[in-house]
């Protein structure tokens, strides 16, 4: 079962990564799960001596999220990723792939979750793709 | 100075999986480098909410072709975790025997590749030759070489007989013999020593701050390492990770070269303190709830996250592979080195590009 | 500096550690898991396979008697052999040869009557539980 999980909210979450990382904690990996159709929920897991600490962040879709990049310049790879998969777009990214890194500029509709539309930091978009991704 | 910009990847002769890097060469000292991904994307996380949870071990066995068993052991035990079954502890020193062959092998290709991408074929072939002998014992007990798919929820497939252990150990004295002969060429080789010593130098804060795990981080003096959680029945056996302090890597290759040892040691001790009785239970039920689960893994630190709601498939399965925590720590190592070493150290983090990208 | 060279000594001494393949080949070990075979004068046509196989490449028709199983879809994983209650399945313990094409195998069984007897049986109860 998961111990440990503190919920944070989206102005606290880069204060409460840089206290965290103060103390000594290790950074392991960010997950990503859908909620119901409107939330979105991140998780971050930190180590310290095998011991797991986690705060789990909920966001509504078309939010975007501050990236902890600047705290834990590890996390590009994995904040991208979730760009990728879930829609979600993440603010202050130190290495910015804009959604190629998994995938192909054609793709319109994210794999994880279909209800979501692909967002390009700095584009709106389109009401074509809207209607694809109601069609999938 | 002119820059150039320089594509390592994805098709190369050092690398067993596809990365892409985009270096920026100033007179043959690298000073930027860029990675890409995305080559062997698969999407078996999503694959996760198609197929119900006893058919996802043998999806997450394929993720990785070199360490699968490790993936399926700790999906396993996530699993049994969120349905509280508990695991006959003949089964838990089984799945740590087949495990510590999968490392020893693992380890036995890293070494033949590492020794490959200095040019030194010969090396390569022999510790390929010995790594043989460990599929061959793969094989024999489990009916695959790689993917041995032995791993059940609420135990494992196959046993072990006595007269197979005695053969496993034998084969296992065979194979520390080799190796011990082929110690010095590899640790103490004239041209091995200039091609990797000093090269690639990862500090100890560094590594820890970029998140570093498994013989990367413990080549660089962090003493990381899951088996001390003591999952499955690693608490009933005598471990010790083995570190070094120099960070560059030569360490880097003596951590997993002496991890061979110690692991062929965690199997003589699991085959003697086995104990009897019956390798699986019965599995009724479906699981709820989430979960996580690490282990460690021939790279690393592997890390899964279970969510299930009660239904036949998963809602959620998130995987993190050691090598995904690792190119972080290489991006930062690259910068500075000279273009003919680039191989060498970008070997030296163990890549394998189809966990990382699942 | 010749640190190397006893061991190309011993090797050029002792045997080859390479196999003349594919003239001299090694027997298989026991137990190995290689082509599926299925005994269809056996088989029942449960279909406990075709749910549980991973990679989804049996199909099991039940009123027909019939039996299909994409040869090139298959992982040999084995979990299908393991579980088949009539124990008509079986692997072999030599790997599948290669062949020039993708091959479906097709087999044609004699289902069992009362199993179809069993089937109306409990579709009558089910109806007789939903008035």
């Amino acid at each position: 079962m998961l111990h440990d999980v503190t919920c944070v909210s989206l102005e606290a979450l880069v204060g409460e990564v840089a206290k965290i990382k103060v103390h000594g904690y290790r950074f392991v990996t960010l997950t990503g799960v859908e909620r119901d159709a409107d939330t979105f929920d991140i998780f971050y897991h930190f180590d310290k001596n095998l011991t797991l600490k986690h705060f789990k962040l909920s966001v509504s879709k078309g939010v975007s999220v501050p990236s902890i990049t600047p705290v834990y310049f590890a996390a590009f790879l994995v904040e991208n990723e979730i760009q990728d998969l879930f829609g979600i777009i993440f603010d202050g990214l130190v290495v910015d792939y804009e959604r190629t890194l998994y995938l192909e500029p054609e793709t319109k509709v994210t794999p994880f979750c279909r209800c979501t539309v692909i967002r390009t930091p700095g584009v709106e978009p389109t009401p074509d793709a809207a209607a694809a991704s109601e069609d999938n | 100075m002119t820059k150039t910009i320089i594509p390592f990847g994805p098709q190369h002769p050092v690398l067993p999986e596809p990365l892409h890097l985009t270096l920026t060469v100033e007179d043959e000292i690298i000073t930027e480098v860029f990675p890409a991904l995305g080559f062997v994307h698969r999407g078996l996380e999503e694959l996760a909410i198609r197929r119900d949870f006893q058919q996802m071990i043998q999806v997450v066995e394929r993720v990785c072709g070199i360490c699968s068993m490790i993936h399926a052991m700790c999906y396993c035990q996530g699993v049994e975790e969120l349905m509280e079954i508990e695991v006959p502890p003949r089964a838990k020193m089984l799945r740590i025997i087949w495990s510590e062959l999968h490392r020893i092998q693992s380890h036995l290709l890293w070494l033949g590749l590492f020794a490959d991408s200095f040019g030194f074929e010969s090396l390569f072939m022999q510790l390929w030759k010995i790594r043989e002998k460990v599929l061959d014992i793969n094989e024999a007990t489990t009916g695959n070489r790689v993917i041995v798919s032995v791993n059940l929820i609420g135990g494992v497939r196959r046993d072990l007989s006595a007269e197979q252990m005695k053969w496993i150990l034998s084969h296992l004295s065979w194979v520390e013999e080799e190796i011990g002969r082929l110690e010095t060429t590899l640790l103490s080789d004239y041209t091995v020593k200039k091609r990797t010593v000093g090269k690639g130098v990862l500090t100890r804060e560094k590594a820890f701050e970029l998140g570093a795990v498994g013989p990367t981080a413990r080549g660089s003096g962090v003493a990381q390492d899951m088996r001390l959680l003591g999952y499955s029945a690693f608490d009933r056996l005598d471990f010790e990770p083995v570190v070094e302090t120099d960070g560059d890597c030569y360490a880097r290759s003596r951590v997993r070269f002496h991890e061979v040892r110690r692991s062929i040691d965690i199997v003589r001790q699991a085959a003697s303190k086995i104990p009897g009785g019956e390798i699986r239970i019965k599995v009724k039920g479906r699981p709820e709830g989430e979960t996580f689960s690490r282990i460690e893994q021939p790279r690393g630190e592997l890390f899964y996250y279970i969510k299930t709601n009660g239904s036949k498939n998963l809602e959620r399965l998130r995987i993190r592979t050691p090598t995904f925590a690792n190119i972080p720590a290489l991006l930062s190592i690259l910068p500075g080195m000279w273009l003919s070493d680039v191989p060498v150290v970008v070997l030296s983090i163990d890549p394998c590009i189809s966990c990382t990208e699942r | 500096m010749f640190k190397m060279t006893p061991n190309v000594i011993r090797n050029l001494l002792h045997k080859k550690a390479t196999r003349r393949y594919p003239r001299v080949t090694r027997p298989a070990f026991e137990d190995v898991r290689g082509a599926l075979f299925n005994d269809v004068t056996k088989c029942t046509f449960c279909g406990a396979c075709a749910m549980k196989c991973p990679s989804q490449c049996i199909t099991v028709d039940r009123k027909d008697g019939k039996w299909t199983y994409e040869l090139f879809a298959c992982v040999f994983c084995g979990i299908c052999a393991d579980i088949c209650p009539a124990e008509s399945l079986h692997q072999q313990g030599e790997y599948r040869l290669p062949l020039p094409g993708r091959e479906t195998i097709t087999l044609q069984g004699k289902p069992k009557h009362n199993i179809e007897k069993t089937t109306k049986i409990s579709k009558e109860k089910n109806d007789d539980s939903k008035d």
